[in-house]
């Protein structure tokens, strides 16, 4: 018995040619965004290395390049991402878990969903309106880190949501199930299985959420840390500056030594950034030993 | 081992299943005239003889609706103590629901609406002041793929009775519990591994012996088998057969050679109704409903 393949001409050779072609485009895709940011980080090395120095990590702004630092920008970005982290962790994980473990199927909870949503692709600079209205102004902060760290925590909030009941939801129903069937209560169960089996994923979005929040300029001058800062925080209640507003101040100067200077800066941030996903990963490796299904 | 005695006493002031209430459906329950197997006989003198036989868990009039559709419709249905029963069916005929109504199980899918009553000892596990979390802390249920923690033997183990305020030895609840699931000898020299790095037959082994850590006087099995290989599937079936000394136990299967094998009692349920129930040994052999005869000869589902 013959089939009706062997009476039509193959087309596998075409086929295989065109997997060919894809997978190489992908590659080559891939490669392009990796060695643009090599070139980035090159670039940025080169103008600001010279710069890097143990003084310029602990000098304040100032108006001659050479005695200028960043120590108020850099301490001003830890206290910040701090504050943001400690307020926005469990708000986002607590919302999360709440949509996803306890909500009933309803309207609101629908209407919450959608919000959340949308809220994530709300230009950061509204954020900083509402900040500058609502913390700064009518709740009295002034233009203090807690100011700014509930702007950014609006800022982060969705992101965080949304990765955390990402991760909570795809822990297995049949893990919940054999909980309940010993007798747990439903925040047992969360407390003991879920959450531990979806830190990882949670992790993930704080990673995220907070290397955005560190990045962030726009809410931020909005807010009014857009200011000479001669002085490191002590409390949550002072004024701050941080880097990216910083390196905007500096790289908007028109002498050539300041946009080294703002270059020198963006390597203090950016291995601030990567310190910070750092410990996220060890933290979250950590925590998925011995988790999979 | 306090608590099983404990138990026993509780269980004495329940009712006595001998004979079938006169309101029941005939074929609920087996005629004393039929006759016996010699090996059933055997079996079921020994048990006559050291057992009383008491009423567990008493399903009247069950009904259970997903949504508009009736998943179970109108089941009476008595357990008996120290017994396997075996819930038998085509798929889809509502077995799994049924026997998720007995530990409350479907209260977490929220569509599911009951009818009837299912009680437990005298007392209706679906009335106003009872909580579920209570409910599933004494029906203890096996799932239908084994699904551990993803956390050691022993902790699979102890986790139950220790949220639940157990304050004995823990350890030796883990190896008591352990051993009754014939699963000691194979782990006890890595209790602290992840159960994750059991094989299925093991694991499943283990989720028993995690139900068995909370004593439960009524345990429910939901197709315990169907993930497994032949092998662990015997093994399995051993372990059931040997837990019955201690355990009522409950178990639907699809499997009509596992429930002739290992059960006591058989229901057959077809379409949500329950079409038959009796002796094992008279349901397969002798079957009253022409439903019966076809589906355990395999003539259907």
């Amino acid at each position: 018995m013959s089939s009706w393949l062997d009476s039509t001409p193959s087309n596998l050779k075409a086929r295989h040619q065109k997997a060919k072609i894809f997978s190489v485009l992908c590659t080559l895709l891939t490669w392009f965004s990796v060695v643009l940011l090599a070139v980035l980080i090159f670039h940025v090395s080169r103008q600001g290395v010279t710069w890097l120095d143990g003084k310029f990590l602990s000098s304040f702004p100032s108006r001659f390049p050479e005695k200028a630092g960043v120590k108020s920008a850099l301490w001003g970005t830890v206290w910040l991402i701090g504050v943001t982290a400690v307020i926005s962790i469990p708000f986002g994980v607590a919302a999360a878990i709440y949509l996803e473990e306890y909500a009933k199927k309803s309207r609101i909870n629908t209407m919450i969903d959608i919000n959340i949503a949308n809220l994530a692709g709300v230009p950061s600079i509204v954020y900083g309106i509402l900040g500058l209205a609502l913390f700064v102004r009518w709740f009295g902060l002034g233009r203090s880190v807690v100011a700014g760290a509930l702007t950014m925590t609006l800022l982060v909030l969705p992101v965080i949501i949304m990765a955390s009941r990402e991760a909570i939801r795809a822990v297995p129903s049949t893990l919940r199930q054999a909980a309940f069937a010993l007798g747990a209560s439903r925040w047992q169960t969360i407390r003991h299985h879920v959450l531990p089996a979806s830190i990882p994923g949670i992790l993930t979005g704080v990673i995220l959420a907070m290397s955005r929040a560190i990045g962030e300029t726009a809410p931020l001058i909005m807010i009014g840390a857009l200011t000479y800062v001669a002085f490191t925080p002590d409390g949550p209640m002072d004024s701050f500056t941080t880097l990216p507003i910083q390196i905007f101040n500096w790289a908007s100067r028109p002498q050539e030594d300041f946009h080294d200077l703002a270059a020198a800066g963006i390597i203090v941030l950016l291995s601030v950034l990567f310190v910070m996903n750092a410990g996220a990963i060890f933290i979250r490796h950590r925590s998925a030993r011995g988790q999979r299904w | 081992m306090k608590k099983a005695q404990d138990n026993v006493s509780v269980g004495a002031g329940g009712q006595f299943q001998v004979s079938a209430p006169k309101d029941l459906d005939p074929h609920l329950t087996t005629s004393p005239e039929i006759k016996l197997s010699p090996e059933t006989r055997n079996r079921m003198s020994q048990d006559t003889e050291d057992r009383q036989r008491k009423t567990i868990l008493t399903i009247r009039d069950l009904s259970i609706y997903y949504g508009e559709s009736r998943a179970v419709n109108q089941v009476s249905l008595d357990i008996e103590e120290r017994q396997i029963t075996a819930i038998i069916g085509p798929s889809g005929c509502g077995k799994s629901t049924l026997l998720r109504a007995c530990n409350r199980m479907n209260d977490f899918i929220p569509e599911v609406r009951i009818e009837g009553s299912i009680s437990y000892h005298g007392k209706d596990l679906y009335g106003g002041n009872v909580d579920p979390v209570e409910v599933r802390r004494r029906i203890g249920m096996v799932f239908q793929k084994p699904n551990p923690f993803p956390k050691s033997i022993a902790k699979n183990v102890a986790w139950g009775p220790s949220i639940n305020g157990y304050r004995g030895d823990l350890a030796a609840l883990v190896e008591k519990s352990l051993r009754r699931a014939a699963l000691w000898d194979e782990v006890k020299d890595r209790l602290n591994e992840s159960a994750l790095g059991l094989s299925g037959g093991q694991q499943q082994r283990l989720c028993i012996a995690r139900a068995l850590a909370m004593e439960p006087q009524l345990l429910l099995m939901d197709e315990p088998c169907s993930a497994l290989d032949p092998i662990s599937t015997s093994r399995i079936e051993d372990l059931i057969f040997e837990l019955r000394e201690r355990y009522t136990i409950i178990i639907v299967t699809h499997n009509m050679q596992q429930a002739a094998r290992v059960s006591d009692m058989t229901a057959f349920l077809d379409t949500g109704v329950l079409i038959e129930t009796g002796e094992t040994d008279q349901v397969f052999t002798r079957p009253r409903e022409k439903k019966t005869e076809d589906y355990v000869s395999g003539r259907f589902g």
